[in-house]
């Protein structure tokens, strides 16, 4: 075949490298998802209203019976990063059927014949969830300041929270969209999603600290993602003594990274129905 | 003018115990329009989706544009457009976002994005409603909108899945207008699955009659008719002397199903 073949475009200048490819892939990917959002924040607006009634209710409720070993901070800013890492987690959790829904719809199959790598696609989705969880921490962060909730809020635990959320977006979107690409349809996967969230959330540190589970629960709790990603979030807008920040980074971006390599296996399932 | 752009052989794909093509053989040469004709559930989109890297296959060799479909299949997708049967635009964005992220897909720079993207917009009419939610566009225009998106970066062949399907005839008639003009301005090679009779004869130079799985003829509307020996006969007729009946047995409900919600795209 003659050169042009190789090249189908020579009047657009030098291919660029994979590496950088791969990148303005996933930002445009991204892209995607942020242009979405900001036409329609109704929806990112409304999942405040779950977290707002956990903060209300149940933060002031719990706060009177004081019966929780909270140290010297207030149980509703014990609450606080737990309820973040809940709203993150419920978001992302539920992200597979937005992909389910783009394969239905035939976006995806679109997608998957352009030159974009598998793996640029998958961590393109995963950090689109992110990019939501980040609505969600601001939402809340800004909730907490109207009623007064004491937390640590400069520059340096801002960035770690952001990092966190970023981490937690994406590990369990991930998550999701393993599922997806397991069961297939958008019903079944609303349905393990709903048996999952709650299951999660109690055997999590997000309410109570670790240190007054029963041992059952405690062994649990440790192998709970979730748990990683409340307490870094607790370490930083708390600074709880007895956390773990490097542990907690590493605990998901581990995870993280295995949710990506076996989207990138199984993606070839969700495409074809 | 003879170059082959798209040589496939003996191409096979099961889904279980549906043969759902078999022993697919064909050649499109640079800058024709080739049709693949059939009933619903004949394995057109299959044969398609196979080309386009979206499926693997079961058996067969597949080359476009002198590159083999094996291994690094991002070579090839470097030099394919493809419209599938279901909606391949987001109704949440604009017609302009909706080109901007593939020219990002496709790997465009910066300054040659904005030019190719403007000349996309005049190709297919869409000038005027760049800035509008693609989900306020008719059938028609997000058609037109999707070929648009799949030939941004100047593919060499373009792939289009029953490209009329749920339009109504006006919108049909534009639908077609266009990929005449791609065809002959632009010299575009283009493979186009259709069950329309009409559209194949109307829109193609050459056409593969393809029934269960098969291929049972290929050549020109006369040709086809040639072969058949009766000059003067319609579509139909030649449809029904080379694939039976063109209304055989369908995939049941899991095929209604499929083919309603393409039908229904997006109100
Ligand atoms: N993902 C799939 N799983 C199982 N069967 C399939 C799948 N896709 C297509 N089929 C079957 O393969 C046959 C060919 O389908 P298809 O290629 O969609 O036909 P056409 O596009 O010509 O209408 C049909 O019997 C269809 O039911
Ligand atoms: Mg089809």
């Amino acid at each position: 075949m003659s050169s042009e073949a190789v090249a189908p475009h020579a009047e657009w200048g030098k291919p660029r490298h994979p590496a950088v490819l791969f990148l303005v892939h996933v930002a445009a990917i991204l892209e995607m998802e942020a242009r979405k959002l900001r036409k329609d924040p109704t929806e990112l607006l409304m999942r405040g209203v779950q977290p707002a009634l956990w903060l209300l209710v149940f933060g002031q409720a719990f706060s009177r019976f004081r019966v929780l070993p909270t140290g010297s901070v207030s149980y509703k800013a014990f609450l606080t990063p737990g309820i973040l890492a809940q709203s993150i987690t419920f978001i992302s959790i539920f992200y597979g059927i937005a992909i389910i829904w783009e394969r239905d719809m035939g976006l995806l199959q679109k997608v998957a014949t352009t030159p974009i790598r598998k793996s640029a696609l998958a961590l393109g989705k995963m950090l689109s969830a992110s990019i939501r969880s980040l609505g969600q921490a601001v939402i809340i962060l800004v909730l907490a300041l109207i009623l007064q909730i004491h937390l640590h809020l400069g520059a340096l635990s801002i960035l770690g929270v952001l990092l966190m959320v970023i981490l937690g977006g994406a590990f369990f979107s991930g998550l999701s969209m393993v599922i997806a690409a397991i069961v297939r349809t958008r019903e079944r996967m609303m349905g393990i999603g709903q048996l999952i969230t709650m299951p999660l959330f109690f055997s999590s540190n997000a309410l109570y600290p670790m240190s007054v589970m029963p041992g059952w629960l405690k062994v649990i709790a440790t192998i709970n993602p979730m748990s990683y990603l409340v307490d870094g979030l607790r370490g930083l807008l708390i600074a709880t003594p007895d956390t773990h920040f490097g542990l907690d980074v590493l605990v998901l971006v581990v995870a993280g990274l295995l949710m990506l390599a076996l989207n990138t296996v199984l993606y070839p399932r969700i495409l074809a129905g | 003018m003879d170059e082959v752009t798209v040589r496939v052989r003996d191409l096979a794909k099961r889904f279980g115990e549906v043969h759902a093509v078999q022993g697919v053989s064909f050649e499109v040469h640079a800058g024709e329009c080739f049709g693949l004709l059939g009933p619903n559930g004949a394995g057109k989109s299959t044969t398609l989706k196979m080309l386009t890297t979206l499926l693997p296959r079961d058996g067969g060799t597949i080359e476009i544009a002198g590159v083999p479909l094996t291994g690094d299949v991002t070579r090839v997708r470097a030099r394919i457009g493809y419209v599938p049967q279901m909606l391949s635009v987001d109704g949440s964005l604009t017609g302009y976002e909706n080109l901007l992220i593939f020219a990002k897909l496709y790997g465009l720079r910066r300054g040659e994005r904005e030019r190719r993207i403007a000349d996309i917009l005049e190709l297919v009419g869409l000038g005027e409603a760049a800035d509008r939610l693609v989900k306020t566009y008719s059938g028609g225009m997000i058609r037109k909108l999707e070929i648009g998106q799949a030939i941004l970066h100047q593919p060499r062949v373009l792939f289009l899945d029953e490209p009329t399907v749920g339009l109504d005839p006006v919108a049909r008639k534009g639908v077609w207008e266009h990929i005449e003009r791609l065809q002959q301005e632009q010299n575009m090679t283009i493979l186009l699955t259709t069950h329309y009779m009409e559209e194949a004869e109307s829109l193609c130079t050459r056409i593969a009659i393809m029934s269960r799985g098969r291929i049972a003829a290929v050549g020109t509307p006369a040709e086809l008719r040639a072969q058949m020996g009766n000059p003067d006969a319609s579509m139909d007729d030649v449809f029904a002397h080379f694939a039976g009946s063109f209304e055989h047995e369908e995939g049941g409900m899991k095929h209604v199903f499929r083919s309603r919600r393409t039908a229904r795209r997006m109100g």
